[in-house]
C-alpha cells in the first residue's frame, strides 16, 4: 500500500469559483469564470472603500447640507439600493471562492455601507441626528480599518487561489511573551497591532484601490458625455452610436477584459499586499534568532545529557573494573579463587560498559547513518521495531549531514511516536526529493501507520520538538491524525546543496 | 585450520591472531583494509575470513563490502564478520544468499576467547553464528504479532539460541536441559512456525532466521 493518496486529505474542496489551472478545457471555464471573479473584486474593492470612508461621507455630507431638491435626488433610491446590495454580494462570493467562515468578516464592511445608504436615502439625514453623528463617525472609522484589514486579507486570499501564487500575509508576528500577566500579553498584542505597518498598508490599498476604481468606473460611465463634450461630434461619428455599439459589443468586451483587469490586479496585489523586503527581512532575521537561539539551547543539552551519560555509565564502570582489577592484582598470592571470582565481575563490568558506550555513539551519530546515508538507517531503524514498516525510496546525493542527521532523529522520535501511541500494525515510511527550484532540492518524508490517530502536535511535546528542530533547517512537519486514523505525517526539509556521496571522516571502527 | 584476517587497530588485530594461533589455528593473513582482504583471499583461500565492518579508507561499511564481494567470487567462502555495533539491515545482507558458512558478532565476543572459537569453527564447518543482540532485535521485530507470538516463553528460548546457530547439544547445555527436550521444542516450533523439519543443524538455522526476516 502506498501512504500518498491519503496525504491529498485536508486539500480544501473546489468550489464554483475555483477552477484547478490544469483541468482540461480550464481556459474556458477561467474566461467564463472572469467576469464573476471581477465582480466580486469590485464589490469588495467598493465595501472596502466605503467601509474606510462611510464616516467621514457622512460627516461631509451632513456639513455641506444639501438642499432636498437637488436634481440627483431620484438617483440616492438606486444609489442606495445598490449599496445595501454589495455587502450581501460580498458575503456570498467570499463564501463561494470557499471562504467560508472568513465570509463572515463581511460584516465589518456593513455600518460604512448601511449609513451611507440610509443618509442617502432619506435625503442626508444621518441616524441619530447631529449628536449621534458625532458619536457615530469615529466609531465608523475603527470598524472601517478593521474592514479594510479583512478587505486586503481577502483580496490576497482570492488572488493567491486564482493565481496559483499565494500572497503571504505581510503581518508581523507577536513576540512570544507567555510568561508575562495576560492583560501586558494583551496589550502588546494590540499596540504590535495598531502599530503594524502592514495594516495600514492595508488600509491605503482599501483607499486607493476604491478611489481608482471609482475613478475608472466612472471614467467609462461618463465617456459618451465627455465623448460628446470633447470629441468630433461630427455626422460620421454620433456619440449615440458610438454608445449603441459598444453597449452590443460589451459582452464580448466583458469577456476580453476581466481576465486583463484580473491580471493587472492580481500583480498589484502581488506587488503592494504581499510583505515588504523589510518586513520580510525583520520576519527572517526573527525566526533566526528564535531558531538559533533553540538550536543552542538544544546543543547544549545533548552535550549536557552526553556528559552525564559518560560520567554515570561508561566513567564509572571503568572506575569500577580498575578497582576490581587492582584488588585481585593483591589476592592473587593469598587467595586465588576470590581474585578469579573479582576478574569474572571485571569482565562482566567492561561488557557492560561496552554496551553503554554503544548506545550512546547511537544516540549521537547512528553508525549506519555514516556508513550508508539516510534511507538505509531508516531501514535499519524500521528493522528494529516491533512492527511491519515498508521503507520506500531513494535519494540520487545525500544530504547534508546535519540535514541528514535531523531527518533520521525525526523519523526516529515519530516512529517512537507510533509503537508508543498509535496501537498500530503496519507504518510505511517514503523518502524523496522534491525539486522546488532549480538551486532548491527539498528532502521530503512521509511516515504514515495505520493506528487509531488524534495525534496532536499542539499536546505531544514530541510532535513539537521536531518542529523546532526541523525549524533551524527551515524545514517544516505537517501531521493530519483524525480519530480513528490513519496518521500520516510528512516533513520536508530544504537542502540547499545536495553533495555528492562523502565518507565519514571519523577514525575507528 | 586456516583464518585470514582484517581488521585496522593494531590491538585487536594483534590479540585476535594471538587469540587463533592460540587455539592451532594458522593465521594466513593479518590485513588492515578491504581490498587487501580481497587480494589475500583471492592469492590464498583459508578457511575463514574474520573481517571488521569499518576499515580504512573510507572507515564506513568497506569490511562488510568486501566480505560480500568476496562471498561472490568465492562462493561458499566462510565469513566471520565483527564490529563495534549490530545491525539487522547488515545480518540480513550477509544472509541473503542463504548458503550458510557466515558469522556477524559484536567485537565483545571477542573477550570470551572459548566462545568465539567455538563461533569461528561453526563457520567454518558451513553453519552460522549470529549475535545474540541481533536475534534479540529480531524477535522483538516478529514479537507483536505472527506465529512467533504464539510460542511459550521457553520455546522462544529455544529458538534464539537455535537462530544464533548453536546446535542441539550447545542448546541444551545453555538452558541445563536434556537434549531430548530441546528436540522436543524444536519439534514444536517448526509446527507452530510452519517450517519443515531437517536434521541438518545448518539447514534448520537457516530456515529459522529465514522466517524471520520475511517481510509479512
Amino acid at each position: 500500500m502506498n501512504p500518498t493518496p491519503g496525504s491529498e486529505r485536508g486539500r480544501a474542496v473546489a468550489v464554483p469559483l475555483v477552477v484547478p489551472a490544469d483541468t482540461p478545457g480550464g481556459w474556458l471555464a477561467r474566461s467564463l469564470l472572469a467576469p464573476f471573479r471581477l465582480t466580486y473584486l469590485l464589490a469588495l474593492t467598493f465595501a472596502g472603500l466605503v467601509a474606510l470612508a462611510g464616516g467621514p461621507l457622512l460627516l461631509a455630507h451632513h456639513l455641506m447640507d444639501r438642499t432636498h431638491n437637488s436634481p440627483s435626488d431620484h438617483l440616492h433610491v438606486y444609489f442606495g439600493l445598490l449599496v445595501t446590495m454589495v455587502p450581501c454580494l460580498v458575503w456570498g462570493l467570499s463564501w463561494a471562492s470557499g471562504g467560508r467562515g472568513r465570509a463572515a468578516g463581511a460584516v465589518l464592511t456593513l455600518p460604512g455601507l448601511m449609513s451611507l445608504a440610509s443618509a442617502l436615502l432619506y435625503h442626508g439625514d444621518t441616524p441619530g441626528g447631529n449628536h449621534g453623528l458625532v458619536l457615530f463617525a469615529p466609531f465608523m472609522v475603527v470598524v472601517g480599518v478593521f474592514g479594510a484589514r479583512w478587505v486586503a486579507s481577502e483580496q490576497r486570499r482570492v488572488v493567491g487561489r486564482w493565481s496559483g501564487t499565494p500572497v503571504r500575509d505581510p503581518y508581523r508576528r507577536l513576540p512570544d511573551s507567555g510568561s508575562q500577566p495576560r492583560w501586558v500579553r494583551s496589550r502588546a498584542a494590540a499596540l504590535g497591532w495598531v502599530t503594524d505597518p502592514a495594516l495600514w498598508r492595508d488600509v491605503a490599498w482599501a483607499l486607493v484601490s476604491g478611489v481608482v476604481m471609482v475613478l475608472g468606473l466612472g471614467l467609462l460611465v461618463l465617456s459618451p458625455w465627455l465623448f460628446d463634450q470633447l470629441g468630433p461630434n461630427g455626422e460620421f461619428a454620433k456619440p449615440a452610436v458610438l454608445y449603441g455599439l459598444a453597449l452590443m459589443m460589451s459582452p464580448a468586451l466583458v469577456l476580453w477584459g476581466a481576465p486583463v483587469v484580473l491580471d493587472l490586479h492580481a500583480r498589484a496585489a502581488h506587488a503592494l499586499l504581499g510583505p515588504s523586503r523589510q518586513g520580510e527581512l525583520v520576519a527572517r532575521v526573527q525566526h533566526l534568532s528564535e531558531t538559533r537561539a533553540e538550536t543552542i539551547d538544544h546543543n547544549a543539552a545533548e552535550l549536557r545529557r552526553i556528559e552525564r551519560d559518560l560520567h554515570d555509565g561508561a566513567q564509572a564502570r571503568l572506575v569500577a573494573l580498575g578497582m576490581a582489577l587492582n584488588a585481585a592484582e593483591q589476592l592473587f598470592e593469598t587467595d586465588p579463587g576470590a581474585a578469579r571470582a573479582l576478574v569474572t565481575e571485571a569482565k562482566v563490568t567492561s561488557a557492560k560498559a561496552l554496551v553503554e558506550l554503544r548506545d550512546l555513539v547511537r544516540g549521537i551519530h547512528p553508525p549506519v547513518l555514516a556508513d550508508r546515508g539516510l534511507v538505509d538507517a531508516v531501514q535499519a531503524l524500521a528493522l528494529d521495531l516491533p512492527l511491519q514498516v515498508q521503507v520506500s525510496g531513494e535519494l540520487d546525493a545525500r544530504p547534508p549531514q546535519a540535514v541528514e542527521s535531523a531527518a533520521y532523529f525525526a523519523v526516529n522520535e515519530l516512529l517512537a511516536n507510533t509503537v508508543k501511541h498509535a496501537q498500530a500494525r503496519r507504518a510505511w515510511i517514503e523518502i524523496g526529493h522534491t525539486d522546488a527550484g532549480p538551486n532548491e532540492n527539498v528532502l521530503r518524508i512521509v511516515v504514515a501507520d495505520d493506528g487509531r490517530g488524534e495525534a496532536d502536535p499542539t499536546r505531544g511535546s514530541g510532535l513539537r520538538g521536531i518542529e523546532r528542530r526541523l525549524a533551524s533547517f527551515d524545514g517544516v512537519l505537517a501531521v493530519s491524525s483524525p480519530v480513528g486514523g490513519p496518521t500520516i505525517a510528512s516533513l520536508e526539509i530544504p537542502c540547499a546543496s545536495p553533495s555528492p556521496k562523502t565518507s565519514s571522516s571519523s577514525a575507528t571502527a | 585450520m586456516r583464518v585470514a584476517i582484517a581488521e585496522d587497530l593494531f590491538l585487536l588485530r594483534d590479540g585476535l591472531t594471538r587469540l587463533l594461533q592460540a587455539h592451532g589455528i594458522e593465521v594466513t593473513a593479518a590485513v588492515e583494509s578491504g581490498e587487501e582482504l580481497l587480494q589475500a583471499l583471492r592469492a590464498d583461500r583459508p578457511d575463514v575470513a574474520v573481517v571488521d565492518v569499518r576499515l580504512p579508507p573510507s572507515f564506513t561499511d568497506e569490511g562488510l563490502r568486501a566480505a560480500l564481494t568476496a562471498r561472490q567470487e568465492l562462493p561458499g567462502l566462510p565469513v566471520l564478520v565483527l564490529s563495534q555495533y549490530v545491525e539487522q539491515l547488515y545480518a540480513r545482507e550477509l544472509l541473503a544468499d542463504g548458503s550458510g558458512g557466515v558469522g556477524y558478532l559484536l567485537k565483545d565476543r571477542v573477550l570470551d576467547g572459548t566462545q568465539f572459537i567455538d563461533a569461528v569453527h561453526r563457520v567454518a564447518a558451513g553453519g552460522t553464528a549470529m549475535d545474540p543482540e541481533v536475534i534479540g532485535r529480531l524477535l522483538t521485530h516478529n514479537a507483536a504479532a505472527g506465529p512467533v507470538a504464539t510460542l511459550t516463553p521457553r520455546e522462544r528460548e529455544v529458538l534464539a539460541l537455535m537462530a544464533e546457530g548453536r546446535s542441539n547439544a550447545a542448546i541444551a547445555q545453555q538452558l541445563v536441559i536434556t537434549e531430548r527436550a530441546v528436540a522436543k521444542h524444536t519439534a514444536s516450533i517448526f509446527v507452530r512456525l510452519d517450517l519443515q523439519p531437517s536434521d541438518d543443524d545448518n539447514r534448520r538455522v537457516l530456515a529459522v532466521l529465514a522466517f524471520l526476516n520475511q517481510d509479512a
